[in-house]
Formats: structure tokens, C-alpha cells, sequence
């Protein structure tokens, strides 16, 4: 027993001075902080494998700065668990050493993460999948972006969608958690100014066998749609497959949370006319990335893998614009980058990027989303309006 | 007009779901008042033998699906039911002997064998995420409506719809079917009124010459039944999942107590008083009384006893006022 607790101190020490010294060398840890167990451990694997590509890239163009070659370092932020989230990037800053974190992802770990692990030590992250309002106007010191767009502007989007449609009475059940309860917030303050009435908002839990007695009060507050804000595979369903079935309601509006195949597969046909909305990337930025992962053989059609491509893009680029590979340098330079004036920069172009950069010129970092970040620092998102047609989405427009 | 509206919303919205779900918690509640009854101890492990036997009875389900089989506008679990009830009958019969016979010989107090079905509860809980996994399973086909909310309103010109699934049809019928048989086996037939005598007085039966291993197994075989029925009836109208199985313990033991531990008419009536004070308590009654009251006294806000997160708890608050003001529950059971 002594003899093994002594081969693995050694072997830990060993491989310990190996890190280090390769740090010294021109090495530049950015850590990947996302939830590879937990809810949404299936998404979790694409979108790390999508920022590492990105990092992936600048290495083979030569790395940032002076040839210092970007080394990712995985994390797990569970997607529910703060505290284990919280020790995770406590870990990857103190121990690993990085200068900033591509994460995380669910709003709940994220603004742990933020508050108690990146302000403290001045880390700056970017996140690509937390949209919760609230870490809009988290305590920040400047240190954190995200490439997704916040719910807030989701649910604006969706109160614009009421007013053209001339819907002015609406009932509103959102899934029982940070995620619903913000965007269900959101949506209800812009519905409102806008001059409608909710007549009735109920939270569902999810994971439930049965729906009837919420929808029963749903049905009970009454309104022309009901607005689903919840998750396709979750209770969201359920409310909607109950409602169908006691006639409640027949027509939905959903948040992004509802967008999925499975759906319209299961309950498409009885929901005609239902419509929604969902983040969304057109045009050459989203092309470019389908065919640099392609390349690169890596799954990048899921959620969010777009939005993490983008983020270890920005980490990079701030540091190259930056002149140095600190935290501060790159958390001053990430809106420059990111945004108008200069040229502007698709995946697959970070080489000409650096170049452009190193040559002292201005980029306008577009990427796969149309990376353009507003107020806090946040993506100001693309949104397709759809609605439901023949058990299929039909856009209808983009917002 | 307005009065006929009222009353179809009720009825769309409370009482047939309520019904519903009452048949399939007092199915259960029989399952929990037998053993209480005769073998002495309150079963934990019945939530999940009912998702033991919905396993098995999805899976034969599948089969005969994958084979062709079906009933047409009736659901195919129905002909997969015996399959699942002879699954489960073998593992009861299978954990009584591996675990509950060696306390039962030791004469355990009955707080042990408490402890000791929560440890089986335990154990089929991850024989049942093992072979199924955890997720949702559907496994109903056939018509979906015997009557369609939609219909209903053309049928009758009335703004409100009423919908009666084929599922909430089925559990009612298949549960009268399953209780009447119960009651003709317990109270004409001689092993039914043996296991009555042992359960009103175990040493008057022993010394009659009832055989104590005999009853104890017939138990377990009806329980086993009602346990697969309920449970299938159950994944039907609602959809499969083992964790929900699991929290349906509580309404079922608050349906037992309610009605009287070892009472089998009180568990009818249990499971009957928990789903329907469930559902009314959370129900919104701002439709029916605008329909019922003049306008002026129509009211605005949503007449919401309690939200409907909190509907579990409901079984709770009837569960404590039981115990507090009547113990032995309505049908005078035996006393927990």
C-alpha cells in the first residue's frame, strides 16, 4: 500500500512538472467548462468538440501571439449542480492555470461559476448556451459575454409575434425551473406593455405522467393560445398532448425549448396553425461552418455547437488583438473583435484573422451566429418565426 | 344553456379524469390493504412491483406488436396483461421466498418487514432502470377517443367539449371487472375465506388446520394481479415511466389508510376520496362558476384552492387529518 501511494505522489508530481514546464513553453490553457453529465449531456460532447476545433484551428495557423499554441482543458459543470460547477472552474483556474473559460452552459452553473470562480480571479468566459435574463445584469466586472442571445429578447420576440398576429389574450405555462421561469417573465412583461392580458400563468413540472390537472386550471384561465414555454421531450409535450385531448386548446405558441422533429412527429398533425419560435443562424457564417465541421468530422448540427465554435473564436482573437495571453487583455478586447468596424471574419477564415490582427487591422468577428454582441455583452440573435404546417415547421420569417 | 356548459366543463376537466384516476389508486390501495392484512406489514416495494409488471406487460406488448397482433380500437397491453401478471407473480412469489419467508419464520415485528420491503423496493427499482431504463415509454395504440372533445361540441352545439379517452373507458371497466372478481374469490370461495380467517385471527386459523404457506402465496399471486393491472391501466392513460411509479406510493398508502388498512372496501373508497379531492382542490373553478353565476358575480380571479404543484401534498394533508381524527380510517381497518 505504501509503495502504491508512493508510485502515484511521484507520478503526480511528475507529470505536474511536465505541465508546467509545458506551459512555460508557449503553451495557453482555455478551459471548457460544459455539462458532460447531467440533463443535457448529449449536446454537451458536440459543443466541446466544436470549441476545440476552433482552437484546434488557430494552432494549425501558427497559434496566437508569438507561435503560443492554445491547449483546451475539459471541465464538467453537471448542468444542475452549482457547487460541483463552482469547484470544477476553481480547479481549471487555481490548478490548470487557464486564462479564461469557454462556458458554461445552463444559466443556474453559469452564474455560480461566474460569481464565485471568474469575478474573484478575474476570469473572463464566454458563455454559448446560457440565455437566462438574469446574467444580464449579473455583478461581472466586465468579465462575462455569451454568444446565445438572452431570453429576455426571446421574449420580445415572441410578444411582437402576439401583436402581428392580433392575439391579445393568452394563457402561459412554463417548465418549473430558472430556464422557464425567466423567459416566462420576459415574455409576460413585453406581452403586457404591449397591452395583452395573461389570464392565467402556471408552472409544469417535468418528468410527470400526467398533465390534466394543469391544464384544467389552463383551460379554466382561458385565452385564444396557449403559450408553451417548456421542453419538447419534457412536460412541455404533456401539457400539449393533454390539452388536445380535453379540447382545452388548439392552437400553441412554443418557446425555443419546443423545437424538436420528435414533436411534430408525435403530435404535428393535431397542432396545425400552432406557431413559435427559435434561435436561429442563416447565411454564409452558418454555411461555412457546416463545412469546416464537416471537414473536420465532427457532428455540428446539434444545439449550441455553433455558439461554442464561436466563443473559443473570441477567446483567441481577443487574445491576438489584446498583444497579450491575460485575462485582462482578453476580457478588454473581445467587444472589438466581435463586433463592426473591420473585416469581417467566417469560421474557417481565423488564419487570415490572426494575420490581420498581427498586421495591426480591425476584424468584425461574424462566425457561424453573426456574432454581434449588444449591451452586457451579449448576442443579439436571430430568431425564425415558424409555424406549424402539414405536422412540419414552415418559416414564416426571421426576426 | 350556460348551466349545461358548467357542467360539461366539469365533467371534461374533473370528473373523468378524477374517476379515472381514482380506479387505478384503489387498484393499488387493494394491493396494499391484502398484504396489510394478511401478511402484516405495510409493502413499500408496491409502487415498483407495479412498474415490474407495466415493464413486462410493455414488453409483451412490443412483441405482439412486432408480430402483427393487435385488437383494433382496443389497446394490444390488453392481451399482453396475463403475460405480465404470470412475470410478476414470479417474482413475488421468487422475493417472498428469498427474503420475507426467513423474517417470517423469525416472527419479525412488522416494523422490520417495513424496512425490509424497502430494501426490495430498492432492489426492483434498478432491475426495472436496467431492463427498461429510465425514460418514458409508450406503449398504447388503438383509437385514442371513444369520444373527441371537437365531435362533442358539433354533436351538441355546446361551447364547451367533453372527451372521454378509450383509456379512462377501459381502466373503468377493467377495474369493476377486476374488483367484483376480487370480492367473489375473497368472499365465496374456501381459500378466499381462509385467507379472511387468517387475516381476522392468524392462531384461530393455524389451529382450524389452514395452511399459513398456502394463504401466504395466494396473497401474493392476487396481490401480484391487482399490482399489474393497476399499473398497466396506470401507463395507459398516462405514459410509462419508473419514477412515476414510484411516486405513486403515496397516494396508494394514503388511499389505504383512508379507507382502513385491511379494509377492501375501504380501499375502493380511499382511492376514490384521494383522487377526487386531488383533483378539485387544484382545480381552477373560475369556467364553471362564470357559467353557473349571474355576470355580476362572475369572478376574476382564477378560484384556485391550491396551485397544482402542490397536488402530492394534498394527499399528505388528508393522509394526517386521517390519522389525527380517525385512525383506523373510514371502514373501521385495523388501526396503523
Amino acid at each position: 500500500m505504501k509503495t502504491l501511494l508512493l508510485s502515484t505522489a511521484a507520478a503526480l508530481a511528475f507529470t505536474g512538472g511536465a505541465m508546467a514546464a509545458s506551459h512555460e513553453g508557449g503553451a495557453v490553457k482555455i478551459g471548457v467548462i460544459l455539462g458532460f453529465t447531467g440533463p443535457i449531456e448529449s449536446l454537451t460532447p458536440n459543443m466541446a468538440a466544436a470549441a476545440e476545433l476552433a482552437m484546434t484551428e488557430i494552432n494549425e495557423a501558427g497559434g496566437v501571439l508569438d507561435g503560443m499554441m492554445l491547449e483546451p482543458v475539459r471541465a464538467d459543470s453537471t448542468c444542475i449542480d452549482s457547487a460541483a460547477a463552482t469547484a470544477a472552474a476553481e480547479r481549471l483556474i487555481t490548478s490548470d492555470g487557464v486564462v479564461a473559460i469557454m462556458g458554461a452552459d445552463c444559466s443556474g452553473v453559469t452564474g455560480a461559476i461566474l460569481a464565485n470562480a471568474a469575478v474573484p480571479n478575474g476570469i473572463p468566459m464566454i458563455s454559448p448556451s446560457a440565455t437566462s435574463p438574469g446574467l444580464s445584469t449579473a455583478e461581472d466586472n466586465g468579465l462575462f459575454f455569451r454568444t446565445s442571445p438572452s431570453d429576455a429578447r426571446q421574449g420580445e420576440v415572441l410578444a411582437a409575434i402576439l401583436a402581428d398576429k392580433g392575439i391579445t389574450e393568452v394563457a402561459v405555462t412554463y417548465t418549473n425551473n430558472d430556464y422557464g421561469k425567466g423567459l416566462s417573465d420576459a415574455f409576460i412583461s413585453s406581452f403586457e406593455a404591449n397591452g395583452g392580458t395573461v389570464t392565467i400563468s402556471a408552472p409544469h413540472e417535468d418528468g410527470k405522467a400526467d398533465y390534466s390537472a394543469e391544464v384544467a386550471s389552463l383551460a379554466s384561465g382561458g385565452g385564444e393560445v396557449l403559450a408553451v414555454l417548456g421542453y419538447a421531450d419534457q412536460g412541455g409535450k404533456g401539457v400539449i398532448q393533454a390539452s388536445l385531448d380535453t379540447g382545452a386548446f388548439d392552437t400553441f405558441m412554443m418557446g425555443d425549448g419546443m423545437f424538436a422533429d420528435s414533436l411534430m412527429a408525435d403530435l404535428g398533425a393535431d397542432m396545425a396553425g400552432s406557431f413559435g419560435a427559435v434561435p436561429w443562424s442563416q447565411g454564409e457564417g452558418a454555411e461555412a461552418f457546416t463545412s469546416v465541421t464537416e471537414a473536420a468530422g465532427i457532428n455540428g448540427d446539434t444545439s449550441f455547437t455553433r455558439e461554442s465554435y464561436d466563443a473559443a473564436a473570441l477567446l483567441a482573437l481577443a487574445m491576438q488583438a489584446g498583444g497579450e495571453a491575460t485575462p485582462a487583455a482578453i476580457a478588454a478586447n473581445i467587444l472589438n473583435v466581435a463586433n463592426a468596424p473591420g473585416e469581417p471574419i467566417l469560421p474557417g477564415e481565423l488564419a487570415k484573422a490572426l494575420q490581420i490582427l498581427k498586421d495591426g487591422g480591425e476584424i468584425d468577428y461574424v462566425g457561424a451566429t453573426n456574432v454581434e454582441l449588444i449591451g452586457p455583452g451579449e448576442a443579439a440573435g436571430t430568431y425564425r418565426e415558424y409555424t406549424v404546417e402539414d405536422a412540419d415547421y414552415s418559416t414564416v420569417q426571421f426576426r | 344553456m350556460e348551466f349545461l356548459n358548467a357542467i360539461v366543463a366539469l365533467t371534461n376537466f374533473v370528473l373523468i379524469p378524477a374517476t379515472a384516476y381514482g380506479a387505478q389508486l384503489a387498484l393499488g390501495a387493494l394491493g396494499v390493504t391484502l398484504i396489510y392484512g394478511i401478511l402484516r406489514f405495510s409493502n413499500f416495494a408496491h409502487g415498483d412491483t407495479m412498474a415490474f409488471g407495466t415493464m413486462s406487460v410493455v414488453l409483451a406488448t412490443w412483441g405482439l406488436q412486432a408480430m402483427g397482433v393487435s385488437l383494433g380500437p382496443l389497446p394490444t397491453a390488453l392481451l399482453a396483461l396475463p403475460v405480465g401478471i404470470l412475470a410478476t407473480i414470479g417474482l413475488v412469489l421468487l422475493t417472498d421466498r428469498v427474503v420475507y419467508r426467513f423474517y417470517r419464520a423469525q416472527k419479525a415485528k412488522p416494523v422490520i418487514l417495513v424496512i425490509v420491503s424497502i430494501g426490495v423496493m430498492f432492489v426492483l427499482n434498478g432491475v426495472v432502470r436496467f431492463i427498461i431504463g429510465p425514460d418514458d415509454q409508450n406503449f398504447a395504440d388503438g383509437g385514442r377517443f371513444l369520444l373527441g372533445a371537437r365531435e362533442f361540441r358539433n354533436l351538441t352545439g355546446l361551447d364547451e367539449g367533453l372527451a372521454i379517452r378509450t383509456t379512462q373507458g377501459i381502466t373503468l371497466v377493467v377495474a369493476v371487472i377486476a374488483v367484483v372478481l376480487l370480492f367473489w374469490f375473497l368472499n365465496r370461495t374456501r381459500t378466499g375465506k381462509s385467507m379472511r380467517a387468517y387475516s381476522d385471527n392468524e392462531d384461530l386459523a393455524l389451529l382450524s388446520g389452514i395452511n399459513p404457506e398456502r394463504v401466504v402465496m395466494v396473497t401474493w399471486m392476487i396481490v401480484a394481479a391487482l399490482a399489474v393491472v393497476a399499473g398497466t391501466l396506470y401507463g395507459l392513460d398516462k405514459s410509462f415511466k419508473p419514477f412515476t411509479y414510484f411516486q405513486l406510493l403515496l397516494p396508494i398508502f394514503a388511499s389505504a389508510i383512508v379507507g382502513g388498512l385491511g379494509s377492501p372496501i375501504g380501499a375502493i373508497a380511499g382511492g376514490f376520496v384521494i383522487a377526487y379531492s386531488e383533483v378539485m382542490i387544484t382545480y381552477a373553478w373560475k369556467k364553471v362558476l362564470t357559467y353557473v353565476l349571474p355576470e355580476t358575480l362572475a369572478p376574476d380571479g382564477l378560484v384556485q384552492l391550491l396551485s397544482t404543484d402542490y397536488k402530492f401534498a394534498v394527499s399528505f394533508m388528508i393522509l394526517l387529518i386521517v390519522l389525527l381524527f380517525r385512525p383506523t380510517g373510514l371502514f373501521r381497518g385495523k388501526s396503523v
